[in-house]
């Protein structure tokens, strides 16, 4: 049959894959959030002790490959008794690596906060916790959200390495599929435009939540 | 009878729905001064740009000595090579030094040999004053300086005219004196030059012509004492008491 | 103690797959320069045409499909196209083009933080566009993209570990040799690769550190472009 027919004929079963993939994207991104807010509050309010272990942990992610995180986690672990089915150690290898990532664009962006608001803010009397949750972080929010928004979009991309270590999300499906019917390149020609149009909807998405939320003359 | 160095002809230029030069004519003869005066945004710089082709107009001719330039068989870059300019902004080129920026028109378009170039250049930068200078990169210099070293990459092509786009509006008060000194030894050496600018001073010592320009046309053009003195325009000598007021003519 | 042995004896074998991942990371870096700078001018310079009919379709492909489809593609297309080539070059060709369209990026950015002052002060004195573009805006856009193009370097290293996946034998996959082979203890192989790998992240970034102190231009920053859409930015 020819390619269009093929597409018609394979998409559901890819769309169970690419139901998979987004839901790694959104668990990967949340535990990134969850993680990564506090590492970058540690590196920049934190005393010394808190600082070098949130940076030695933001420095040793983002240094070494995804792939041999995941690797770690799924073929390593193992040895020390710990199992973890493919979903699991893809959620966390991609959520701990995204949290390297997004404590230093939380970072980045309390740090672009200008010092002489915490003055201001010292100056009527707020506390450091005070400060912080009223001045520091709704701004930091509204200030992170072009990085934060490129990183969701990696998170999609990169979730195709969860195949590496069998997770059945959109690559897998492809594979399998391909390993049927010995179509391959055309198997994932629809991968590679299902993957496009899945960016291009999120990027919409983002760009128009950026501009309702970007804080007016920044 | 002088020798007519630069001829423009019902020169038109348009930006978007724009008009900003609307039939402009004048022609500068050979060690002459032109300077252009007018409230900005009136297509005085277009003007200039448009000489050299770097904004080519929409309509009109101009002609370097015998040359037309805005014929389309012309190799403008020979024509450039011949024109000098200087900008407002000075536009020295920040990854060389100050000598490597006089000299680099000398190497790359002219061809000439590394040893008479570096000769050339230093004799240039000697007469803007800065010959200490020459190892020095564009950002550690004052801004005074850097339009100087501009001038001398200008002249170091040896060209038979120079266009001066504003050169001292974006320099501090204190610095305008040494870059007008330098225009005006060089108007003195004989060197043909137009220069757009609001430094009336300057225009009434030293200009053989002023040309007043206002919304895209030559409101009137005349000698420096006809100009300042008894203009024709009421828009002219409504024009000139504001920009004295603002920066200074020349104490009588 | 049997695991460190382990480790020790498949150091000849760890070492081939550095060289290896060297190697790719040259070749990616490579031909995304080339192709990068040549974009980059078309974005810049090039007519209406060009840039909306093949420079941003190519950058928008190349950059929102993942790079594990990228690789894929290459290597299954070389078959399906009676190509026939090595994974090792379908990876060069997936991964320098994808490389191609990030560094093209970089390197528009630094030309147009530039501003075309520099552009109209060459061409002032004669320079044609080629040299404009050789003399006096390349070699301050260079300059400026040093610290962006680290980030990418450390991108291209990490991500020559996808090779992998079309059975290049770069370091990750001599890894997996070596547990494979042994029954080794695969947490500290890995955990072993894993820190290979940042060594060599921070050698290069360590050299690219200096090269930047060496050729900085006084008071110059790429000013990043404000209010991009973000299919633009990824």
């Amino acid at each position: 049959m020819n390619f269009l027919a093929l597409a018609w004929n394979i998409l559901p079963k890819l769309m169970e894959g690419a139901v998979i993939t987004i839901q790694l994207t959104i668990i990967a991104i949340i535990i990134g959030i969850i993680i990564g807010i506090p590492t970058a509050l540690g590196r920049v309010y934190g005393n010394k002790v808190v600082y070098t272990v949130c940076s030695f942990f933001v420095e040793i992610i983002r240094g070494t490959p995804l792939l041999t995180q995941l690797f770690i986690l799924y073929f390593g672990l193992p040895s020390v008794g710990i199992m973890l089915s493919p979903f699991t150690a893809a959620m966390f290898g991609l959520g701990i690596n995204s949290a390297a990532y997004q404590a230093e664009y939380f970072r980045g962006a309390i740090q672009s906060i200008k010092k002489e608001q915490l003055i201001a803010a010292y100056s009527i009397g707020m506390n450091q916790m005070q400060t912080i949750r009223h001045i520091v972080l709704p701004q930091m929010f509204r200030l992170v959200i072009p990085s934060w928004s490129n990183e969701l979009i990696y998170l999609l991309k990169y979730s195709s390495m969860a195949y590496m270590i069998q997770a059945p999300e959109i690559m897998s499906q492809g594979r399998l599929i391909a390993s049927r019917n010995f179509r391959t390149f055309e198997v994932f020609i629809i991968v590679a435009l299902i993957y496009l149009v899945l960016v291009s909807i999120l990027s919409k998405i983002l760009d128009i939540m950026e501009n309702k939320f970007r804080i007016p003359g920044l | 009878m002088p020798n007519v160095i630069l001829r423009a002809e019902n020169i038109y230029k348009k930006y978007g729905n724009l008009e900003v030069l609307k039939g402009i004519s004048f022609r500068v003869n050979q060690g002459e001064t032109t300077v252009i005066i007018g409230p900005s945004g009136t297509g005085k710089s277009t003007l200039l740009t448009c000489i050299n082709q770097l904004t080519p107009p929409d309509k009109g001719h101009i002609w370097l000595e015998d040359t037309e330039i805005t014929h389309p068989d012309t190799d403008i870059n020979l024509i450039r090579s011949s024109i000098g300019m200087v900008f407002q902004h000075f536009n020295l080129f920040t990854h060389l030094s100050v000598l490597d920026n006089v000299r680099i028109g000398l190497l790359v378009v002219k061809k000439i040999p590394m040893s008479e170039a570096t000769k050339i250049s230093m004799e240039k930068l000697n007469d803007v004053g800065l010959g200490d200078k020459v190892n020095a990169y564009p950002a550690e210099l004052s801004g005074g300086q850097q339009q100087r070293v501009s001038i001398a990459r200008a002249l170091a092509m040896k060209p038979k005219l120079i266009l001066f786009d504003e050169p001292t509006s974006a320099l501090d008060p204190e610095l305008i004196g040494e870059v007008l000194n330098v225009m005006t030894k060089l108007a003195e050496s004989g060197m043909t030059m137009v220069v757009v600018s609001h430094e009336m001073g300057f225009a009434r010592a030293v200009a053989n012509d002023i040309i007043f320009m206002e919304n895209g046309v030559i409101v009137e053009e005349g000698k420096p004492d006809k100009m300042f003195i008894q203009s024709e325009n009421p828009r002219t000598k409504e024009f000139l008491h504001k920009i004295t007021e603002l920066y200074g003519g020349k104490k009588e | 103690m049997e695991q460190i042995n382990i480790i020790w004896q498949g150091l000849p074998s760890l070492l081939s797959g550095t060289v290896t991942t060297i190697i790719l990371t040259i070749y990616f870096l490579g031909l995304g320069f080339v192709m990068g700078i040549i974009l980059a001018l078309g974005r810049v310079y090039g007519s209406r045409i060009i840039n909306y009919i093949i420079i941003r379709p190519f950058e928008r492909f190349f950059r929102a499909v993942p790079a594990l489809v990228l690789l894929f593609l290459f290597y299954f297309g070389s078959s399906f196209f009676n190509l026939n080539f090595s994974p090792f070059v379908a990876a060069i060709l997936a991964m320098g083009l994808r490389s191609a369209a990030y560094q093209s990026e970089i390197f528009r950015g630094a030309i147009q933080s530039i501003g075309d002052g520099q552009m109209k002060a060459a061409r002032s004195i004669g320079m044609n566009m080629f040299q404009s573009i050789r003399y006096i805006i390349l070699p301050q856009a260079l300059r400026l993209s040093i610290p962006p193009w680290a980030n990418e370097y450390a991108v291209v290293l990490k991500d020559t570990s996808l090779a992998y996946a079309v059975g290049v034998t770069e370091l990750l996959r001599q890894g997996r040799y070596i547990v494979a082979r042994t029954f080794g203890n695969a947490l500290l192989v890995y955990t072993f690769c894993a820190l290979i790998y940042f060594i060599l992240v921070f050698i290069g970034n360590q050299i690219l550190k200096k090269l930047e102190k060496k050729y900085k231009i006084p008071g110059h920053e790429i000013q990043a472009p404000k209010q991009q859409s973000v299919l633009e930015r990824i």
